[in-house]
This record gives C-alpha cells, structure tokens and sequence, in this order.
C-alpha cells in the first residue's frame, strides 16, 4: 500500500520506464523494506528484505522512507469509502480492512457482484488491493492473502484455507518458523494436529485463531464506528455536484429516514450525513439536537445552518456518487399530543431554537447553568449546553433561596481574577484605595471580609484562603475586591521571604 | 412647566405617528415602578420593540444591573436568551448566575449565547427575537461596532415588533448613535444612601432618546424582592456631595452631564 499511496501522488511520467520502488523503514538498526511495488517483486524482492541486498540485487532501486503516519491516513479514508458496502467497517492490521457484508450483499446483486464492485473501485482509485469473502474474519483473511478473489462458501472455511501456507493466518513469525520446524507447511497440516499438542507449543491463542480460521468459532470483528440505528442512501448514476440536487437529495432522505423511524416510535438525536465523492474522499458531516428530530422540516433546518456555517464548505469536487442520511442517536419519542400548558410550548420553542443557533456556532456556545455545590464563587455554576440538558427538565434543583439581603454576589465575574494595587489596613482591613487596569479608585464604603476557605480536599493543591470584600468608590461603582491569603499564615513565598498577599478583583455588581 | 409642555408634545406627535403609520393596537407596556419614569414612558417599557442601554467601560456592572432589570420585567416568567459576544467577557465578565439570582432572576430561565462577534450575535438576536417562547432577548455588544448599523437595528425591531418579544441592547464602551430604537439609555452607578450598609442596585439613568415621549434623568433603585425599580427610598443627601470650596453658584451636575 505505501508504493500506491506514492504512486498515487506522483504519477508515472509516460514513456519513462520507472525504477523499481520501494520502501524502506529502520529495524532494529538496519534499514529493512517495508513494501516494494510489482516491479520490484517482479525482480525478487520482498518486504522484510534488507536494502543493502536488494541493493546488491537492483542496483537502480528508487528507495523511499516509510511514513507510517501518511499510511495510516490513507488506511483510514478507504476503510470511509468502503462505508457504502457495509456500516460495519473495520481496520485490519496496518494495511487491511475487515468489512462485515452480512445482510449486504444482496444490495450488490450477490456476493461476487460486492466484492467485483470493491475491488473495481478501488483500483479505479489506483490501488492494488486482494480480497476475499470468508464466514470468518480470520478465514478471510488468509484467504485474502493466500488464493484472492475467494469466495467460501458456507461452512466451507476449512476446506478453503487447508492448502494455504501457514504464513497466512497473520500469526507471531516465531510460531510459523516453530511450525515449519515440525514439519507442518500448510493450514491443513496444522488442523490434522491434536489441539492439545498445539496449545501446549503455541499457546491457546494460536488454537483460537486456527478454530476461527477453520470456521469452527467466530469472533466479531471491532468497526471503526458504532453501526447507525438507521440509514437511507441515495446512489447516482453520474456525479451530482450543484447545492441544488444535493439539498433535495437530502430531504427525500430524510423523509425516508424519518418514516422508518416512525415505525419504531423513535426520534433522531444525532444525524450523520455522508458525501461520498466520486473520487473516493467521504465528508461527513453531524447535526445535534437537543429534542429528538421527528419532522423532515427540523433536518432541512438544521443542515441548512450546518452546511452555512461550515469553515470549510463542503467540496463537491468531481461530484458524489452516493449521499446517505444516517440517525445515529435515537431516542424513544412518546407521541405526545401537545398540551394546553403554554410554559411546556415556550420549552419546546426555546429547545427549538437551542437547535438552530448550536447547529450554527456549535453546542458549547449556547448554554445553561446548573447550580453547584461549592462556595468557590468561580465553581457555583457549572455550564452546560442547553442540547445536552434542554429546558423541558425543570425539575432539577433550583438555584439557592435568595435571602432577604440586597445582592451579596456580583453580576460580572472576572475569570480569571485581575490583580490590583492595594492600600489597606494590615492585616486583615478593607482596602482604602485600589488600582484596577491603571484607574485609581477610592473606596467609599466597604463590606467585608467574606472569608471563603478553598477546598482542600481537591487536587492539585487548591491555594489560599481568601477574603472577599464588597466595594463602593466615589463615583459609586460596585466591585468584589478579594485578599489571596492571610497575612503572617498565608502567604505564597517570595523572594525576600516576606510574602504578601495580593489582592484582587473578582467581579462587578450592579 | 416645560416638561409638562414637552409631555404634551410627545404625546401629540405619537399619536401623530399612530395615524401616519397606521399603527392599530398601541405598544403594549410594562410599568417599570419608578413612577417618573412611566410617566415619560407613556406607561413602561414598551414590549415588542427594541432599547438600547449605554454604558461606559466602568460602568459595565450598573449597565448590566439596568438590562437585567430591563428583562426581568419584560420577561416576566418566560426565558430570557442572552446572547453576549466573547470579548465582552473578556472585558467585563462573564455572566455570574448567582448575581442574577440574587436581583430576582431564575437563571433556570436564562439561556446564554456566546458568540464569537458581533455579526453572528446580531444574526442569532435577530433569529431568536421570532421564537415566542422568549420573553426578551439581550444582545450584549463591547466597544464600537459597524455590525450594528441602521440595517441592523430595523431588522431587529421589524423581529421584536412581529413576535412581541422585547430586544434589548447592551453596549459597554461604546457611544450612541442613530437606530430605529424605542427607547435609548445611558446608565452608570449611583451612590447608595448614606445611612445604610450594602443596599439594593442604585443606578442613574439617563433616558437620552424616547421615540414617544420626553427624556430625563431618574436615580432608580432595583427592588429584589418585587422584582420592580422605584425610586430611592431614603435619600437625605444630595446627589452629589458639597465640596467644601467653591462658589455658591456652581452647577453641582456639569460633569455628569457628559452622559446625557
């Protein structure tokens, strides 16, 4: 795969015969090939070979160092592209993918029209690829490796892989080279062996994977995603590239998606849709609601702002081949007929809107605060997208009583607290003057002190006591001003080893 | 008297422009409580129309006391949305909960937007002001702003005259100019009594342009408990206090006048 991923990205000049290509990466101090392309295997060499011999073996080598991390990129948009075969994709080693077809095929016409289609267009992408369809991941893998373009049938497994070398089953190399010590060349050999015998050479595992090679068990394989609960899809014959079609496209998905849903009595919570382009490269982009999507205007709404906010629009390129609408959240939705309660329809409209402005500048910028249990005055409320906690749960616990006091807490807080210059009594007197972003305030009336001790059961280590005092200037203006630490027992050490506490400001009031 | 002739005036031209417009139903209005200012308000705040609160950078806190007042008695029980751009935070501060719970505000009722300009602040006011489900919709603004030009403002109370939902402006640090506003306000701290100790928001308003009626300058004082202003209770000194020397026939407010 590393020679297609170069291959791809400096095609080859016309007329020029090319050099043999390989890559090469570091092993344990020498520099080993990784992969080579069909020339150079054509000329013998092989990956685990070292370069100072293939060298010795094709002097004109043109040698190109691995980029492990551009190869797993590559990896990870394939295994996107091959999401149109099968929701259940998964990465197989460093340079394959395991797909799971159950239930799919017959959308390919049989299994031998899938895997035409799979490795058509992956060579139409310029990939040389092998596959093979097995009733076990492990089967099919070996098969994929050993004898291409398999297809076994049911039950059928160990019969398929008996004549292929042990190498492919994707084992430890020191238990092939155990293996072929004994004796045992192909699968075959090694399946007519007790499993006690092996277990105790090899290990259990190398027994499990043979069970799973033979078909005798089955182990799932791990997706890269979590299947979608539902998903639509539409197929062009050519390309569409226009916002014209794509934005219908997406709303007879939705229609479709939604009926579906309805069925089942459920409601989107998060909705994927993917653009898969002709040349390979999937988008996919996700809508978040705060109340379970039901109507098909709700998904026009909120793509509409999605697609319109986007950074980076959404490129059609040579155009998609194929646009799919997936609900991969869903909830239960009580069909609820809507009530004469006018406070229930003001929280479904907020919630609404909540939707709209989230879809627009993302769900941590449209939020709600939900009381804490902590006196810290920067820990008191916690924010919370309204989509994750919308307004419908009002029963949640209600903010503290106020007391019959006039404010006690300011409207504005400064996060973080701004240092300001003090004059006040020590050790513990309300300031007399301050100096707060170069503007020099005198105090008319001070409150105080509020002391507020830190919690000291949090880590890291919580800092200092605090004491807060309520400020008035001359011109009236109201500040939470606050001493970080005490004088004498508290204090952050300085240099001279007299710390003082530092005073800050904290909020404004009204 | 001449505000009594100003009043008269207003009046005459709002019904005037009641005629012209064909304005059918009047604005409904929300009395604040100071009886003053509803008098020059033709009432209370005008619901389903847009206000503006000034205030300088230092006033920030009164100013935000002033909307908050503003959007309670909009509001009433409804939701308020607020939608803030981030450098005011930066700024001024961040919206604190508790404070806001403390004035009479159910912050469980209180949904904040932040945005990250000015532009799509306006643009999400300008889509909120048509969910009925709020009762006022605050857009807080920092500084100077070409985004809120007098496109701007027509959209936002086209919106706010539409759903009946109340648009309120804040904009710290930043100095009026012309828009299709109902009301306009320049707001900043006033000294509480003298005889108490921590006392309720005292603020000095300066309603500095009312589309119905006269403007003026009131001290208004936010009444928790109620949830409504009123006048100063105690007030037995005088706005600003004598300066030992100086002549008899200084105008004691000339500074204060740079706001209004």
């Amino acid at each position: 795969m590393p020679t297609d991923r170069i291959e791809r990205l400096s095609p080859p000049r016309d007329g020029s015969p090319a050099e043999p290509r390989v890559v090469v990466a570091k092993r344990d101090n020498a520099l080993v090939l990784v992969a080579c392309d069909a020339r150079a295997a054509q000329g013998g060499l092989t990956p685990g070979m070292p370069l100072a011999t293939a060298r010795a073996m094709h002097p004109s080598l043109d040698v190109i160092e691995h980029d492990a991390v551009a190869d797993a990129a590559l990896l990870s948009a394939i295994a996107d592209w091959c999401d149109r075969f099968t929701p259940l994709v998964a990465l197989d080693g460093d340079d394959g993918l395991c797909l799971d077809i159950t239930g799919c095929a017959h959308l390919f016409g049989d299994e031998q029209g899938l895997l035409t289609a799979l490795l058509q267009g992956l060579q139409r992408q310029g990939f040389a690829a092998r596959a093979a369809i097995a009733g076990t991941a492990v089967a099919a893998r070996a098969l994929s490796r050993g004898a291409p373009r398999t297809i076994v049938p049911p039950g059928g497994e160990a019969e398929a892989v008996a004549p292929l070398p042990v190498a492919a089953l994707g084992v430890d190399p020191g238990i092939v080279r155990g293996l072929r010590r004994a004796g045992l060349v192909t699968i075959g050999d090694v399946l007519a062996r007790q499993p006690s015998e092996l277990a105790a050479r090899f290990g259990a595992d190398f027994v499990a994977v043979l069970r799973q090679a033979s078909g005798a068990e089955d182990a799932p394989i791990s997706p890269r995603r979590p299947a979608p609960d539902y998903v639509v899809d539409k197929r062009f014959a050519e390309p569409v590239a226009t916002l014209e079609v794509i934005m219908p496209t997406l709303l007879a998905l939705a229609r479709l998606l939604i009926a579906a849903m309805e069925k089942s009595g459920k409601g989107a919570r998060q909705l994927l849709a993917s653009f898969f382009r002709s040349d390979g490269a999937v988008r996919t982009i996700m809508v978040e609601a705060g109340q379970p999507v039901t109507r098909t205007e709700m998904v026009e709404r909120l793509f509409a702002e999605k697609l319109d906010a986007l950074a980076d629009p959404l490129d059609p390129g040579f155009g998609f081949d194929l646009i799919r609408l997936a609900a991969s959240h869903t909830v239960v939705v009580d069909a609820a007929q809507r009530g004469f309660d006018s406070t229930a329809h003001q929280a479904e409209d907020v919630a609404a809107l909540a939707d709209t402005l989230s879809a627009r500048l993302g769900a941590r910028r449209v939020l709600r605060y939900l009381p804490q249990d902590s006196h810290l005055p920067e820990r008191a409320a916690l924010a919370v997208p309204v989509q994750h906690c919308p307004p419908q749960t009002c029963h949640e616990t209600p903010w503290p009583a106020r007391a019959d006091e006039p404010p006690l807490r300011p409207l504005r807080l400064l996060q973080p607290p701004e240092p300001v210059e003090v004059l006040a009594e020590v050790p513990d007197g309300p300031p007399a003057q301050f100096t707060w972003r170069r503007v020099t305030h005198r105090v008319a009336r001070a409150e105080g002190p509020e002391r507020i001790a830190m919690e000291w059961w949090r880590r890291p280590e919580p800092g200092l006591t605090r004491d807060y005092f309520r400020i008035e200037d001359e011109v009236g203006a109201r500040f939470w001003l606050y001493r970080d630490g005490l004088y004498g027992r508290e204090v952050l050490p300085s240099a001279d080893g007299h710390g003082q506490p530092r005073w800050y400001v904290h909020g404004l009031f009204a | 008297m001449p505000s009594a002739r100003m009043s008269t005036l207003a009046r005459l031209q709002g019904a005037i422009d009641r005629l012209e417009h064909g304005l059918a139903e009047p604005l409904r209005r929300q009395p604040l409580g100071h009886a003053a200012v509803d008098a020059a308000l033709q009432g209370g705040l005008a619901l389903g129309a847009l206000h503006e609160v000034f205030g300088e950078g230092s006033a920030a806190g009164a100013a935000t006391g002033f909307v908050a007042g503003l959007a309670r008695q909009a509001s009433e029980q409804r939701f308020l949305l607020w939608v803030r751009v981030d450098f005011a935070a930066r700024e001024s501060g961040d919206l604190a909960m508790a404070g806001f719970a403390e004035l009479g505000l159910d912050p469980r009722r209180i949904v904040v937007v932040r945005a990250p300009d000015a532009d799509s602040a306006l643009r999400s006011a300008a889509d909120a002001l048509a969910c009925t489900g709020l009762g006022a919709v605050v857009t807080e603004l920092w500084g100077e702003s070409r985004a809120f030009d007098a496109v701007a403002s027509r959209k936002l109370s086209l919106a706010a005259q539409q759903s009946g939902v109340t648009a309120l402006m804040l904009r710290i640090a930043a100095t009026p100019q012309t828009s299709t506003a109902e009301t306009r306000w320049m707001v900043r701290a006033a000294h509480s009594p003298p005889v108490e100790g921590w006392g309720a928001p005292m603020l000095e308003t300066s309603l500095i342009r009312n589309r119905r009626g006269p403007t003026g300058r009131w001290i208004m004082e936010w009444n928790c408990d109620a949830c409504r202003f009123r006048e100063p209770q105690t007030h037995p000194r005088p706005l600003v206090a004598a300066v030992a020397d100086r002549s008899y026939r200084t105008a004691v407010a000339a500074p204060r006048r740079l706001a209004g």
